[in-house]
């Protein structure tokens, strides 16, 4: 199928807006849009940061998911209570998977679920008491955790239990980090307040811990690798490209990484942001705070890798800059040759993405080393900031859609009719079904990692044997091939 | 009242953002920007209006701020 035109994409946002009553037709139109690369601010053709529609299915998360699943979750040495009732923690459990190293249940507790478990009589009568026993519980049971966070679902915020006077309380008694965090689920429009309050419960019980201590001895070369989440163990990945060029990774935020090395941030000379939705708020906080800089960097594909470590590299002195051209210059022949193998294979093959906060604009680039089209992107729970840095990594006249509804996008894919979709888990049954040919982007599909050059090999490979699998050509049932009715007709 | 926070681009333009808002504008143009006297009507990207409360010696950036909407 050839680009589609403005006119021809505007018009298929219309026909899907078709079915809708009035009023939802109408709130429903400002969260679609074609793209326009001469905008310079998204607010003028998007809409997005508002509160979904009932009725129609999104596909966004709570606050708690955003606070507990995506910020604090991958603290490793942490322990987080999700505090209430026993789904929200249990179904959620270890699906991120944020790699860490570390044995599970004795130093690191990432993949557990440590949770309250309310019952009739704790709604009743609150739960604070039992929360104290729980944290006094998991003081005996793996002492070696280096602190606690209670990380509030629904119910809490509902009955007004204080946390913040049980863990000042038990902080005291313990001498560890407690942190309450009122990520309660019904608060804000989707995750990205959770990861928001996250940022702000960081920033109150955590980040000042060792001010004025100067024992940390510091380099020129100290940077945060902030919002990545090591997921399939991206992190390690990145971390090794910034290591090898000269840096030194103080901090992990935060896959595959340790309250004392969040402690330490604020003694780093730059923050490095990846996911800018989840955590820029630390990253904006820091630099008012303690003066530290901060960039946003994109590892997804030797392109946008290249423009990154310069980038980085630019605020350092020459020995880094020259670091930077050694790491591109040493994975050159790598990537060189990975495009080599699989452009061939994908050159021209169009992919309509829809995902969390970051990877929409994020893994762009990745697609288009490999000959690729993203022909249509949107955000579960992006603001107007995340549309801003759209509008130019995205192609003239291609679909941008907000929140999008199960039905839309649906319709979209239907329509659009691309060579892949990448979306999450929610979303996949229902394209492999059709026939589309899907990757999950949230979790990589179970492979990863995707980040850096490592990365970009593995991402290749995904797609090629996604696309190009041979089971998409025994899609219909043999009797309905052409092949299958000429021959019917034949015999007839 | 908002709370704004300032920081500079790295073209060097201030930024002027409003977590609350998801208000993320340069400042185009401001009233008193001199060693001594900083503030007053800002107009930013969007061509929204802000004012700053005159203040001397300038704030040092990066900040929060409050501002009135114009
Ligand atoms: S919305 Fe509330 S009940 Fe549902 S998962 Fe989130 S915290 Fe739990």
């Amino acid at each position: 199928m050839a680009a589609m035109t403005r006119e021809e994409t505007e018009a298929l946002i219309q026909e899907v807006l078709e079915v809708y009553p009035e009023k939802a037709k109408n709130d429903r139109a400002k969260h679609l849009a074609v793209n326009d690369q001469s905008l310079e601010k998204a607010n003028k053709c998007i809409t997005s940061n508002r509160k979904s529609l009932p009725g129609v299915m999104t596909i966004r998360g709570c606050a708690y998911a955003g606070s507990k699943g995506v910020v604090w979750g991958p603290i490793k040495d942490m322990i987080h209570i999700s505090h209430g009732p026993v789904g929200c923690g249990q179904y959620s459990r270890a699906g991120r998977r944020n790699y860490y190293v570390g044995t599970t249940g004795v130093n690191t507790f990432g993949t557990m679920n440590f949770t309250s478990d309310f019952q009739e009589k704790d709604i009743v009568f609150g739960g604070d008491k039992k929360l104290a026993k729980l944290i006094d519980e998991i003081e005996v049971l793996f002492p070696l955790n280096k602190g606690i966070s209670i990380q509030s679902e629904c119910p809490i915020g509902l009955i007004g239990d204080d946390i913040e006077a049980v863990a000042k309380v038990k902080k005291k008694e313990h001498g560890k980090t407690i942190v309450p965090v009122r990520c309660e689920g019904f608060r804000g429009v989707s995750q990205s307040l959770g990861h928001h309050i996250a940022n702000d419960a960081i920033r109150d019980w955590v980040l000042e811990n060792r001010d004025g201590d100067e024992s940390f001895p510091t380099t020129p070369y100290d940077v945060a690798v902030i919002g990545d989440y090591n997921i399939g163990g991206d992190a390690w990945s990145s971390r090794t490209l910034l290591e090898e060029m000269g840096l030194r990774v103080v901090a992990q935020w935060s896959g595959d990484g340790t309250i004392a090395e969040i402690e330490k941030t604020p003694k780093v000379k730059l923050n490095l942001i990846h996911c800018y939705r989840s955590m820029n708020y630390i990253a904006r906080h820091m630099e008012e705070k303690y003066s530290i800089p901060w960039i946003e960097y994109n590892f997804f594909g030797p392109t946008k890798i290249a423009e990154s470590l310069r980038r980085i590299a630019s605020h350092f002195d020459e020995t880094i800059q020259a670091g930077a051209e050694r790491v591109i210059e040493r994975y050159k022949i790598e990537y060189e040759a990975v495009i080599a193998k699989y452009k061939p294979r994908l050159q021209g093959k169009r992919v309509m993405l829809y995902v969390g906060g970051l990877r929409p604009r994020h893994v762009i680039g990745a697609y288009e080393d490999l000959g690729m089209e993203v022909v249509g992107t949107g955000y579960e729970f992006a603001h107007n900031d995340d549309y801003d840095r759209t509008i130019k990594e995205m192609g003239n006249a291609t679909l941008l859609y907000d929140d999008v509804t199960g039905y839309e996008f649906e319709e979209f894919v239907k329509k659009v009719q691309p060579d892949l979709v990448g979306s999450g888990i929610k979303e996949k049954y229902i394209f492999q079904k059709m026939g589309v040919p899907f990757r999950q982007m949230h979790s990589w599909d179970y492979s990863g990692p995707y980040h850096g050059y490592d990365g970009f090999a593995i991402f290749a490979r995904d797609m090629d044997m996604t696309i190009n699998n041979p089971c998409w050509k025994n899609f219909k049932a043999p009797w309905k091939t052409e092949a299958a009715s000429d021959a019917v007709k034949a015999v007839a | 009242m908002p709370s704004v926070m300032l920081r500079k681009r790295e073209d060097g333009k201030l930024l002027f953002y409003v977590a609350k808002k998801d208000l993320e504008e340069t400042i185009e143009s401001m009233e008193f920007d001199t060693p001594d006297k900083w503030g007053g009507e800002v107009v930013l990207g969007d061509g929204s209006r802000y004012y700053f409360e005159p203040t001397s010696p300038p704030p040092k950036i990066p900040t929060t701020l409050q501002a009135k909407r114009l």
